[in-house]
């Protein structure tokens, strides 16, 4: 357990490092949170009957959304695993005494926290003070941002290992490139990383509800601003232990496979 | 003919803390240092010298090269070569010139080296026939001929420096810098690229300028050397003055040229 | 004075040859790249659709107008992207020392730049664009008049120089500092996607910025009132000409940072 800890905290440290980086991105989620609600503001002025929640809670979710984008952003994968799996460099890996699969998840999760940890506080901080229906809002009860703060982890849980299972396949692709587009595309549109899973037709939504993009990002998001009743509160959270434990698990077992068939081949 | 003339030029290089706080002040409101990179520099080379250019890391060799390449405008001094002023008349002067960077490729990476011979050709707008007779030459000179069709990336280190060599000369220029052009190759594309300069000194008297750490280069090309440290010209004259001054007993000859460098940086302080 | 121009063209399209087969070179990654770029536009889309089934309108515009306006803007960046690589890159350029091999030669910085990188990867987009464009016209009953083809072609046009300006503006800064520089992207990434709706839409505000600062709105909400019907006044199909003045704005800043480079070497 030790060694994936420094695993982490070297990367953590890494990512510190770019502060300027850090300000430009903070710079850039501010604004695109502010389109997004203006944009919204424009639709609920056209319709404000057909909003599926409340304006201030859109805007909660959209500028969670922002400042948590490095925990969920499909897009934001580590360049360095796939160009050790490409290069075949990863047979190093496979002599040191760790599990590949570990190691990659503790890496993930620091790169995402390091983000996150520079970003997410001065862009909520802005936000708390934005006028009423524009800025982000208190949650309404203390247990209710217990809640939120739980299901955030599961989900950041659910989209790491989701994202595992892509650097996994790199094993069995010739070239990556094609799955990160595909990942960093589709799936971040459909755990609404584009548009709110709530302004998803009801059809789609249902479906996307049970598989793992809404559990990705969707849940907290939403629980922090109370348009989730009790029952389905719940039931998210049920999916997303499912999920956690069903990606880790495929993870793990094709990480395995994989792993076995690089030694066969030699590396 | 090049003629620099008290030159100098003085950087301000901004003062730097991390973190982003200190990055967007440093954007608005810089702290600056300043930095002597050259303290007065005059020097003559007359057409047809092969000149080494020498000084530790830092030391202003770049920052004349740029003055002379028409890149950097110095603060204060004159020079003109061939009549012309660098960077006041930089267009005129760089048809004049060659350069090879030796760290830098100018060739496409992906395609064959010919082609980016043909594209040269169009960007120093030479004449065909001109361009036919030294692209022959050239080939014929550095053996060229079964690397023309090869794609830049899959040549060796020293395969490539023969096709920079040529790509710098394919628009005859009266002048070549060479920046660290042996650095890296083996030992035959070494004494090639030697070999080479010398004929185009010899057969064309076109001028070369070499800067380089390697002294075995200076002492296969160079029948001139000029060293500079701190920004200043510290020593103007053959090898043997260098083996001199370079010596651990007065009177004197170091015959290690890399020892006497050593001993000579040791003794200006500029190591 | 006329030779030299024909001669700068025929170079840069020495430079676009080249620049094709280097890509072609590895045509299986092109090929992918060039379907990832039509994959991701595609999210973009279905985005919108999702919108429109929910709300039918904006502001007054239906959903095949804001489809019109959202394929004219992602065919102006494209085009865009396409041709003015070589600056949206030149950090890296910068960095690996290479302005200073385009400075030791006898012709104009911006033509080299522009030739070092064509990229037509982008074609994917553009092709999503103009399958969209050919749907939001199917749908939107416009009426093809000679004017309002013009005012298509000035807004194109004026994207296209409208996000070289801003590239412009990138490339000056490179100049000054590599670090941070990813804020440009709210200007260029930006327009892109949140050009998507007139910029009418996001208020009165945005509009004067969109006018009288970067002037987005030249090239998109303004001239599109007249493709759409929503007005008769001719004069709306100049407006993208404005962006002209922008772009001188851009290329004087561009100008400054290449004259303290070569004051400062670095």
């Amino acid at each position: 357990m030790k060694k994936y800890v420094s695993f982490f905290r070297n990367r953590f440290a890494m990512g510190l490092q770019y502060r300027a980086a850090a300000l430009a991105g903070m710079t850039t989620q501010f604004a695109w949170g502010f389109m997004e609600i203006m944009v919204f503001r424009a639709f609920y002025s056209a319709n404000p009957a057909a909003f599926p929640m409340t304006f201030e809670a859109t805007a909660s979710y959209i500028w969670l959304q922002q400042a948590l984008l490095a925990v969920f952003a499909a897009w934001m994968l580590e360049p360095e695993i796939f160009d050790c799996i490409v290069s075949g460099n990863v047979a190093y890996e496979l002599c040191r005494p760790i599990r590949i699969y570990d190691m990659w998840f503790a890496r993930s999760m620091a790169a995402r926290l390091s983000r996150v940890a520079l970003r997410c506080f001065p862009i909520i901080l802005v936000a708390l003070c934005l006028p009423k229906p524009y800025g982000i809002s208190l949650p309404p009860s203390a247990f209710q941002f217990a809640v939120f703060l739980c299901t955030l982890v599961l989900s950041f849980l659910v989209s790491v290992s989701f994202y595992m299972l892509v650097y996994v396949c790199t094993f069995y692709t010739i070239s990556p490139m094609g799955l990160r587009v595909m990942v960093g595309s589709v799936v971040e549109f459909l755990s609404g990383g584009g548009i709110p899973l709530p302004f998803f037709p009801e059809r789609v939504r249902g479906v996307l509800e049970i598989l793992p993009f809404a559990a990705m990002q969707n849940v907290p998001l939403r629980v922090y601003s109370g348009s989730m009743t009790p029952a389905e509160t719940q039931r998210a959270v049920a999916l997303q232990l499912f999920w956690l434990a069903a990606l880790t698990i495929l993870g793990r077992v094709l990480c395995a496979r994989a792993e076995r068939h690089a030694t066969l081949q030699g590396g | 003919m090049i003629v620099m003339e008290h030159i100098s030029k003085r950087y301000k290089v901004a003062r730097r803390s991390g973190g982003a706080g200190a990055a967007m002040k440093s954007f608005l409101r810089r702290e600056h240092e300043w930095v002597q990179a050259l303290d007065d520099v005059s020097f003559t080379i007359r057409d047809g010298e092969m000149v080494g250019y020498m000084g530790p890391n830092g030391a202003g060799k770049s920052s004349t090269i740029k003055i002379l390449s028409g890149i950097l405008t110095p603060d204060s001094g004159r020079c003109t070569i061939d009549g012309l002023t660098p960077w006041k008349n930089r267009i005129e002067h760089v048809k004049r010139i060659g350069v090879v960077f030796g760290q830098r490729s100018q060739l496409w990476w992906d395609i064959p080296v010919i082609d980016s011979f043909e594209l040269l050709r169009d960007i120093y707008s030479v004449d065909p026939a001109q361009y036919r007779r030294n692209l022959e030459e050239l080939t014929a000179l550095l053996q060229l001929s079964e690397l023309l069709k090869t794609p830049t990336r899959q040549l060796s280190l020293g395969q490539r420096m023969r096709c920079e060599l040529a790509a710098s000369l394919l628009h005859s220029p009266r002048i070549l810098f060479l920046d660290e052009p042996t650095i890296g190759l083996d030992a035959v594309s070494k004494l090639a690229v030697r070999e080479f300069i010398h004929r185009l000194n010899r057969e064309h008297g076109t001028t070369v300028i070499l800067t380089t750490h390697d002294m075995q280069d200076i002492s296969a090309l160079a029948q001139r050397v000029i060293l500079i440290g701190r920004g200043k010209i510290l020593l103007d004259g053959s090898l043997d003055d260098i083996r001199r001054a370079g010596s651990e007993n007065p009177g004197a000859q170091e015959e290690d040229l890399d020892r006497a460098v050593a001993n000579l940086y040791r003794r200006l302080g500029i190591s | 004075m006329k030779k030299r121009k024909w001669d700068a063209l025929s170079l840069y399209m020495h430079y676009i040859r080249l620049s094709i087969r280097s890509a072609m070179e590895y045509k299986a990654s092109f090929f992918l790249q060039v379907a990832s770029q039509l994959l991701l536009s595609m999210t973009t889309l279905m985005g919108l659709a999702f919108m429109f089934m929910r709300f039918h309108s904006v502001a007054g515009y239906g959903y095949a107008d804001v489809l019109l306006c959202y394929s004219i803007v992602m065919m102006q960046y494209s085009l865009a992207e396409m041709f003015v690589r070589g600056f949206d890159t030149f950090a890296g350029m910068v960095r690996r020392g290479e302005f200073d091999r385009v400075l030791v030669r006898p012709r104009s910085e911006i033509l080299q730049i522009l030739g070092s990188r064509f990229e037509l990867t982008r074609i994917g987009r553009l092709l999503q664009a103009v399958v969209v464009f050919a749907y939001g016209v199917s749908h939107a009953d416009i009426f093809w008049t000679p004017l309002r083809i013009m005012t298509l072609l000035s807004m194109l046009l004026g994207g296209i120089l409208l996000f070289s300006g801003l590239y412009l503006v990138y490339a000056g800064f490179c100049f000054f500092t590599l670090d941070g520089l990813e804020f440009m992207n709210i200007f260029t990434d930006g327009a892109k996607e949140y050009g998507k709706y007139p910029i009418d839409v996001y208020g009165e505000k945005m509009m004067k910025f969109a006018t009288f600062g970067i002037p987005y709105a030249l090239v998109q909400a303004y001239p599109l009132q007249l493709l759409l019907g929503r007005s008769d006044c001719p004069l709306y199909a100049l407006f993208p000409l404005g962006t002209v003045a922008f772009l001188m704005v851009c290329h004087a800043f561009w100008r400054f940072g290449v004259r303290r480079y070569t004051s400062s070497g670095s």
